[in-house]
C-alpha cells in the first residue's frame, strides 16, 4: 500500500471566492501581511502497489478535479 | 400520452413540482431511480434540483456516475430531449452533455428570489413556445450558480446562439456573459439555474411563464 495525495486547486483566472472571503477575514482578524488567499482541496488515498500512475491521473482528472476550473497534482509519498 | 421521466438521486428536492409540471402540461410523468439504468421508455427527461449526494466533492460530479445517468447520456446522444435544473443543470455539465461548469456564488451568497430572465433562443426544443427575446420570471435559488467555461467555449456558445437564457435586471452570481442557462449544439439538452417548474401557476409562483418549457418540449416529441 502507499499513500498518494492529490491536491486540487482552482485555477489561477477562475474566481475563488471563498479564498477571497478567508483573506479579507484575516485583517478582522489581527492578522496582517497576508496579501490573498486561494482555496482548494486536498485528498489522500491509500493505493494498492499495482496502481500505476495513469490510473491515478486518470481518477484525478476525470473525477477529483473538473478540468474546466481546476488544476490538479498527483504525488505519491512514502507508506 | 407523451411520458417525461423525472429523475430522483439522494438529496433531490424538486422531483416533485418537476413531475407537477410535467402533469399540468398534459403529460405524463415518469419517476426515474437514480440506481436503475432503465429509462421507462420515456420521451424526454427533466433531470431536477436539490443536492445530489450533498454536493459532495462538486455539485453534480457523483451524481453523474448514477446508472441512470449513463442511459440519459446514450439517450441524449441519439437526440432524446433532456432538461437539467439547477442541480440538474451542473449535473449534466459534470457529465460533459453541457460545456461549462458551475462554481460558487460571486460574494457567497447563496441567492434565493424571483428572478427574470430573457429567452435569448426560442428554437432549442425546451424553448419553441416562447417569443424570441420574451422576458419570463421564475423562481432562482442556489448558491452555485455561476457559470464559468472557456473563453473559446463562452464564445462558441454565443456564436451559435447556444445562450438559451440570459439574466436580466441584475448578475445574481457574477455569472459569465449573465448566463443563466445553455444549450447542446442540437438544441435538445438545456439546462438552466433558475426554477420554471415553480413558476407554472400563479397561485404558487411568481407567474406561470416556466410552463412553456414542458410545453415546448411536448410540441417537440409530437412533431417527431
Amino acid at each position: 500500500m502507499a499513500r498518494v495525495v492529490v491536491d486540487v486547486m482552482p485555477k489561477p483566472e477562475i474566481l475563488d471566492p471563498q479564498g477571497q472571503a478567508v483573506a479579507n477575514a484575516l485583517p478582522r482578524l489581527g492578522f496582517s501581511g497576508i496579501g490573498s488567499v486561494r482555496q482548494g482541496k486536498h485528498f489522500e488515498l491509500e493505493v494498492d502497489d499495482s496502481v500505476d500512475d495513469a490510473t491515478l491521473a486518470k481518477i484525478a482528472e476525470t473525477f477529483l478535479a473538473n478540468p474546466v476550473v481546476e488544476d490538479w497534482v498527483v504525488r505519491r509519498v512514502e507508506s | 400520452m407523451s411520458k417525461i421521466g423525472v429523475i430522483t438521486f439522494p438529496g433531490t428536492l424538486d422531483d416533485v413540482d418537476a413531475a407537477r409540471a410535467v402533469t399540468y402540461a398534459g403529460a405524463e410523468a415518469v419517476s426515474l431511480w437514480h440506481a436503475d439504468a432503465d429509462l421507462r421508455g420515456v420521451e424526454a427527461v427533466v433531470v431536477p434540483g436539490g443536492f445530489s449526494y450533498g454536493d459532495y466533492l462538486r455539485c453534480g460530479a457523483i451524481a453523474r456516475f448514477a446508472p441512470v445517468m449513463t442511459e440519459v447520456v446514450a439517450a441524449a446522444a441519439k437526440g432524446m430531449p433532456v432538461l437539467g435544473i439547477c442541480n440538474g443543470f451542473q449535473i449534466l455539465c459534470e457529465a460533459g452533455l453541457l460545456p461549462g461548469v458551475l462554481i460558487r456564488n460571486q460574494g457567497l451568497h447563496f441567492v434565493c428570489r424571483d428572478q427574470w430572465l430573457r429567452v435569448e433562443n426560442a428554437s432549442s426544443a425546451w424553448t419553441s413556445r416562447y417569443e424570441q427575446g420574451a422576458e419570463i420570471l421564475v423562481p432562482l435559488k442556489s448558491g452555485e450558480g455561476c457559470y464559468v467555461a472557456e473563453k473559446s467555449t463562452v464564445d462558441e456558445l454565443e456564436g451559435e446562439g447556444r445562450v438559451v437564457f440570459r439574466y436580466v435586471g441584475g448578475n445574481p452570481n457574477g455569472s459569465t456573459n449573465d448566463i443563466a442557462g445553455v444549450s447542446s449544439a442540437n438544441g435538445r439538452v438545456v439546462g438552466l439555474m433558475p426554477h420554471p417548474e415553480h413558476a407554472i401557476d400563479a397561485l404558487t409562483g411568481p407567474s406561470d411563464d416556466g410552463l412553456g418549457l414542458i410545453l415546448s418540449v411536448l410540441d417537440s416529441l409530437v412533431a417527431a
